[in-house]
């Protein structure tokens, strides 16, 4: 049985598992363990799709928060009916063709990633001439400038009220089928050789445009992909905890996802996978942190708010003391299983 | 407009403006040495403000005690922040520095919310700061605090200008940031000199976070975000690396923030967005600022 063969069978094997798990998974868990895996996919998705701008092209973008906030938007505004949207828009009255606009939830998913797309493509225009550092900056500001305009746009987005009474739409095959989705493009993508470019342009910008890359133009594509991605998980996001508001889209939620992607190790999208599983789950354990301990007589009172310390000290350890991550730059691979074959002959060089 | 108005607004933007400056100094300092974007810079100014109203208003210090503890205490803060989160960073890529300064930020605003609970407390103002002065028959009123604080900025920007330029740290401050490495074997001792820069830019949020907090009578864990990402922004707008730049670019988006919502008072709500604005339209038609130099790509 030769390799290709081999991994096209255990990667069955893999998905069939994952269909099992989540076939039982919903009888045998709670709501509080479910909505962690849940959790657990999406945060894989927006990790994924901010690892392709930042750890894939090496372009920092902090604007994530404001892509997921377009997509979380663009969805809740096609699924809300009429009659919800007349209620919750009290303060100013809804745009006339905003009100009956509807359309169902998968539609909506990929009118979200497509408006953040569109935006972010609109975006990377004028900024993706920055370089480095100035391109964190710009990006943060523009996602605060889509959180500002959300406040203040009140006939289109109900303003700082946010948008209540989404219906839950995004159950385990949903947000697990969007992932195996992100997961198989983003393999093929950067297997690919569009993936070879997206490095050349990472590693040495000036060499790729040697060889003929149009280097702007590759920057642009690839950050107009991660903001589709982004506005998908927005979306997913969105219709998993069925409210939203400009609040949820603050620069936190970029940091958490940045913390991800390098936690994971940048450029790697096993890395990504394992980020958001040990992220989101820490995030949620950490919550003890937070809860009054009694042991014995001793009784230590809860302290809110210290699990984002925790969470903040963590990140600093680990860029200092582990800046590539738990996978650096590497990917998971079936052969990790199987001891590697003695170096056939053919593979050696010269002829004596 | 009537004339009152505008020089009420003046007054008011240079006010903003000047505290905008005296933090982008801090900014185009650490900028101009190591290429780092301090975003915990905006914390440590309001640890200076935080640290102020436990002096004065908690435990009743005389006010000149207290501004002296606080900017005691934020420089110190600033050089810790410089030692454990940045100093391990020196050799990496300059990404990583920046995501260590995101954490650095990150950590120091949810560290304020555990001691000091996220709900913001007012600051008492002192009397004498606040006795208003009425110029043109009452149609003015000017603030003994409103004068202060342009004046007492613009005095620390001239200190800090002449210890940049006359004195032996200082050009040692601007060989470094010329050439790193060329500074170290003239014998430099480049870490004390670039800790020397975390402080002196430290010392300045502080006082700016104090005389911030004076203003607009409250504190918060959250209230350095916005002023930080704002006067990074002025720091660009000038030239990042240059000091008087930082304070022309602090003074140009204080204008520009009082000035739009005095002539048009329907954009209030998009105060916030005016800096990133014109940070992005500084970025594309003069990426180098108004008074900065061009740096070296280097390949």
């Amino acid at each position: 049985m030769n390799t290709k063969t081999r991994n096209l069978i255990l990667n069955g094997l893999a998905l069939a598992a994952l269909v099992v798990f989540l076939y039982q998974a919903p009888g045998n868990l709670d709501r509080y363990k479910l909505r962690i895996i849940n959790l657990i996919a999406i945060n894989a998705i927006l990790g994924l799709s901010l690892n392709l701008i930042y750890g894939m092209t090496g372009m920092f973008s902090l604007g994530h928060a404001g892509f997921m906030a377009i997509g979380a938007y663009v969805s809740a505004l096609l699924i809300l009916t009429a009659e919800q949207k007349t209620s919750m828009w009290i303060l100013q009255p809804i745009l006339p063709w905003l009100l009956n606009l509807h359309a169902p939830f998968v539609v909506s998913l990929i009118a979200a990633g497509l408006a953040a797309a569109f935006f972010g493509w609109l975006i990377a225009l004028p900024v993706l001439r920055l370089g480095g550092d100035y391109l964190g900056i710009a990006t943060l500001g523009f996602a605060e400038i889509i959180r500002i305009l959300i406040v203040n746009l009140t006939p289109l987005t109900n303003g700082s009220l946010g948008l209540k009474g989404i219906p839950a739409h995004t159950d385990l095959w949903m947000s697990y089928g969007c992932l195996v989705a992100m997961l198989i493009f983003m393999t093929r993508l950067m297997s690919g050789n569009f993936g070879n470019v997206l490095r050349a342009v990472r590693d040495d910008e000036i060499a790729a445009r040697t060889m003929g890359i149009d280097t702007f133009r590759t920057r642009v594509l690839a950050f107009t992909i991660g903001c589709f991605g982004g506005g998908v998980g927005g979306a997913l996001m969105g219709n998993l905890i069925t409210a939203i508001d400009p609040k949820m889209f603050m620069i936190t939620q970029t940091y958490s996802l940045l913390m991800i992607v390098v936690v994971g190790g940048l450029g790697s999208i096993t890395g990504s996978v394992i980020g958001a599983i040990l992220v989101t789950t820490m995030l949620e354990w950490l919550r003890f942190v937070e809860e009054p301990i009694t042991i014995g007589s001793l009784h230590i009172s809860g302290i809110p708010g210290m699990r984002m310390v925790v969470f903040s000290m963590l990140l600093i350890a680990v860029i200092i003391f582990r800046r590539e991550g738990i996978m650096g730059p590497r990917e998971f691979s079936w052969s990790w299983f199987f001891p590697a074959r003695k170096a056939e002959p053919e593979m050696k060089g010269g002829n004596d | 407009m009537s004339l009152n108005m505008f020089i009420q607004n003046f007054i008011n933007a240079l006010g903003l403006g000047s505290l905008y400056g005296l933090i982008a100094i801090g900014y185009t300092m650490v900028y101009g040495i190591l290429r780092l974007i301090n975003f915990a810079h905006g914390d440590i100014f309001m640890l200076g403000a935080y640290f102020m109203f436990f002096a004065t208003i908690r435990y009743k210090l005389p006010w000149a005690v207290g501004v002296l503890l606080a900017i005691a205490g934020s420089t110190i803060c600033g050089l810790l922040v410089d030692r454990i989160a940045y100093r391990p960073l020196r050799s990496a890529p300059r990404i990583s520095a920046l995501i260590s300064a995101i954490g650095v930020s990150f950590f120091l605003e949810s560290l304020a919310t555990v001691l000091f609970t996220g709900m913001p407390r007012a600051v008492l103002q002192p009397e004498w700061l606040m006795q208003p002065m009425l110029i043109r028959d009452g149609g003015i009123r000017l603030m003994p605090l409103g004068i202060m604080v342009p004046v007492i900025s613009f005095i620390l920007v001239g200190a800090l200008l002449w210890v940049v330029h006359k004195t032996k740290p200082g050009l040692a401050m601007r060989s470094i940031s010329f050439d790193i490495e060329t500074t170290r074997l003239m014998g430099v001792s480049v870490d004390k000199i670039i800790a020397l820069t975390f402080a002196l830019g430290s010392a300045l949020a502080a006082l700016a976070g104090i005389m911030w907090a004076l203003r607009y009578p409250r504190v918060e864990p959250f209230m350095g975000m916005f002023p930080g990402f704002k006067a990074f922004i002025a720091a660009v707008f000038g030239g990042i690396g240059s000091i008087p730049g930082a304070m022309i670019g602090g003074l140009t988006l204080g204008f520009v923030e009082i000035m739009s919502i005095a002539f048009f008072p329907t954009l209030s709500g998009y105060r916030d967005a005016f800096a990133f604005v014109l940070l992005i339209v500084i970025l594309l038609v003069k990426p180098t600022g108004l008074m900065g130099e061009k740096l070296e790509e280097k390949i």
